[in-house]
């Protein structure tokens, strides 16, 4: 049971970050790796400033100023210099793992006999960590998804979704889609780091290699969302799915270590869970063309 | 209204794959001018459009586009679609097929404006898409929330042409929007554009393949050739035009053939 809650509780936690993927990968139909590195920045961002006193909640703020930043880099790298989406993620990534070094002074930051929301919430309501990760997750996720809501309701969330749809029609409209690109990569950056400072909280420590996979884990729990719950409904459905296949991720990944895989297996078996997903519709139509000759 | 002076576009200088597709190209629109553009492959229609667009700059400095004595020869693609309207050969081209048609039509309506955090659709505009989607009378008005991928070829030309005339560009630009439909579609979303253009009075050029078309449509004709304008006719010895006279013209001109595959076919 408690491996159970566990899982919910991470798959919660890094749910936000798969958000953050979401938005990238699905609405702007850019594959962004910047993710591994943001998520770490945004750890070491809130770890360090918890270290010096800080108000937990005040640097998350400031995690979520941090990862705006490097989205607004990949951007910049993309729209101005046109290098292509993926080689700008990677340059940006790469660049913030020597960046985050330099934030934290080491390796790892520990939160040791600090106060982050997660001890806060402990003393004052007395409930398990796994618990804590469900409701403090649950509570970010529910504000998140609202706001994202709202956001991309509003016309500069409407063309940036466009943007991501059709760029020739954005264009013809008078919209400047290299501010949109950046505008989407910013947003979805500063989500991840987000998730970066919570999971530093609620583990009580960030380290610099935190990130690594943060893209896949991402791509994983967007596409497990979806093949379970499919793509219907309203935008908002659609982001909740992206939670839920966190945790579903999360559980599958506490299950095969409890039937005894290797934790060091783990990012193999993630990366063939994500590429069976993708190619997901290329099974489907094999059967389908198998169904129609057989007939 | 619309005044291009000079106006040269090169594509690949300096190889050996150089195409001179503009030639100083001197040309004036006049205001509720709807004008046809005629000419072969490689004549250079669709990059004329282009440079109003803003997509290509000019080659030389000397060049100069002007929209309604605004110079936008150095404006942006983006910040020229204030001014200008467009529909595109390609029917997935204008359109966001993953969103639905009132939010396509919201973009639309916003057109030169700055996007804030505002509403993406108010309801009074729902309203109004109603009114106008009634108007193309291909059943769009009960499917606004219907997503455009959802919709055929013409529909989406017939809605792009909405989205580009909702508010009311100073020219519109009109790339052969019908070649990629079937003929009754191509007759019907013709016949919606007419019907756009006329009631907003909208300065138009249009480029099109069927020569019959470009007679029947429009008050003014041209014919390039070369990145040229060949021929430019209006009034009533554009109404007179027959098929023949504009072949012949033509070959009188350019000392070449016009009849390529598709032209004849029409």
């Amino acid at each position: 049971m408690e491996i159970i809650f566990g899982a919910f509780g991470q798959g919660i936690l890094w749910g936000i970050m798969a958000l953050g993927v979401y938005i990238t990968y699905k609405v702007m139909q850019f594959s962004d790796l910047t993710v591994d590195g943001s998520f770490a920045t945004g750890g070491a961002v809130a770890s360090v400033l918890i270290t010096l006193g800080i108000n937990p909640v005040i640097s998350l703020l400031v995690a979520i100023v941090a990862g705006l930043l490097c989205g607004m880099i990949t951007g910049f790298l993309h729209t101005a210099l046109k290098i292509p989406p993926i080689l700008s993620g990677i340059l940006t990534m790469i660049a913030l793992y020597s960046i985050n070094l330099r934030i934290q002074g080491r390796a790892n930051v520990s939160l040791l006999g600090e106060e982050t929301i997660f001890t806060w919430a402990q003393d004052k309501f007395n409930l398990s960590s796994n618990l804590l990760n469900i409701i403090i997750g649950l509570i970010f996720s529910v504000i998140i998804i609202t706001a994202l809501y709202w956001f991309f309701g509003t016309e500069l969330g409407s063309a940036i979704r466009a943007t991501g749809n059709n760029e020739d029609m954005v264009k013809a409209q008078g919209v400047n889609i290299a501010t949109m690109k950046i505008l989407g990569l910013m947003i979805s950056n500063g989500l991840v780091a987000l998730a970066g400072g919570l999971v530093a909280q609620s583990q009580g420590f960030a380290a610099v290699d935190m990130g690594t996979g943060a893209i896949v884990i991402g791509l994983a729990s967007v596409v497990i969302g979806e093949v379970i719950f499919g793509n219907r409904f309203s935008f908002a459905y659609r982001m909740a799915t992206v939670i839920f296949g966190s945790v579903i991720y999360r559980l599958v990944i506490a299950g095969v270590l409890q039937l005894g895989m290797r934790s060091t297996d783990l990012k193999l078996f993630t990366a063939i869970i994500v590429a069976l997903a993708l190619a997901l519709p290329v099974f489907k139509n094999k059967i389908k063309t198998l169904k129609y000759s057989n007939k | 209204m619309l005044t291009l002076k000079n106006i040269s576009k090169t594509f690949n200088i300096g190889t050996v794959n150089e195409k001179k597709a503009l030639q100083g190209l001197d040309f004036k629109l006049n205001d509720g001018d709807f004008v046809t553009v005629i000419g072969g492959n490689g004549a250079g229609k669709s990059t004329l459009l282009n440079m109003i667009a803003g997509v290509f700059s000019c080659d030389n400095g000397n060049g100069k586009i002007e929209i309604d004595g605004v110079d936008v020869t150095k404006m942006p693609e983006h910040k020229r679609a204030k001014y200008v309207g467009r529909v595109f050969q390609d029917p997935m081209r204008g359109t966001a097929s993953d969103m639905g048609i009132e939010e396509n039509l919201a973009m639309a309506y916003r057109r030169g404006k700055i996007r804030g955090l505002g509403w993406g659709i108010t309801d009074k505009e729902r309203k109004e898409y109603e009114k106008l989607l009634a108007m193309l009378d291909l059943g769009l008005e009960n499917r606004l929330t219907s997503k455009v991928g959802l919709l055929s070829g013409g529909q989406r030309q017939a809605l792009t042409l909405l989205m580009s005339t909702l508010k009311k560009p100073k020219i519109l630009l009109l790339d052969e929007h019908t070649a990629a439909l079937d003929p009754k579609t191509a007759a019907k979303v013709l016949e919606i554009t007419q019907k756009m253009v006329e009631k907003d009075n909208i300065t138009t050029l249009m480029i099109t393949h069927n020569m019959k078309d470009a007679i029947r449509m429009g008050n003014r004709l041209i014919m390039m050739h070369n990145g040229k304008i060949i021929y430019d006719v209006s009034g009533e010895e554009k109404k007179n035009l027959t098929v023949k006279d504009l072949l012949a013209k033509f070959e009188n001109i350019s000392g070449d053939e016009l009849a390529n595959d598709r032209m004849l076919m029409n």
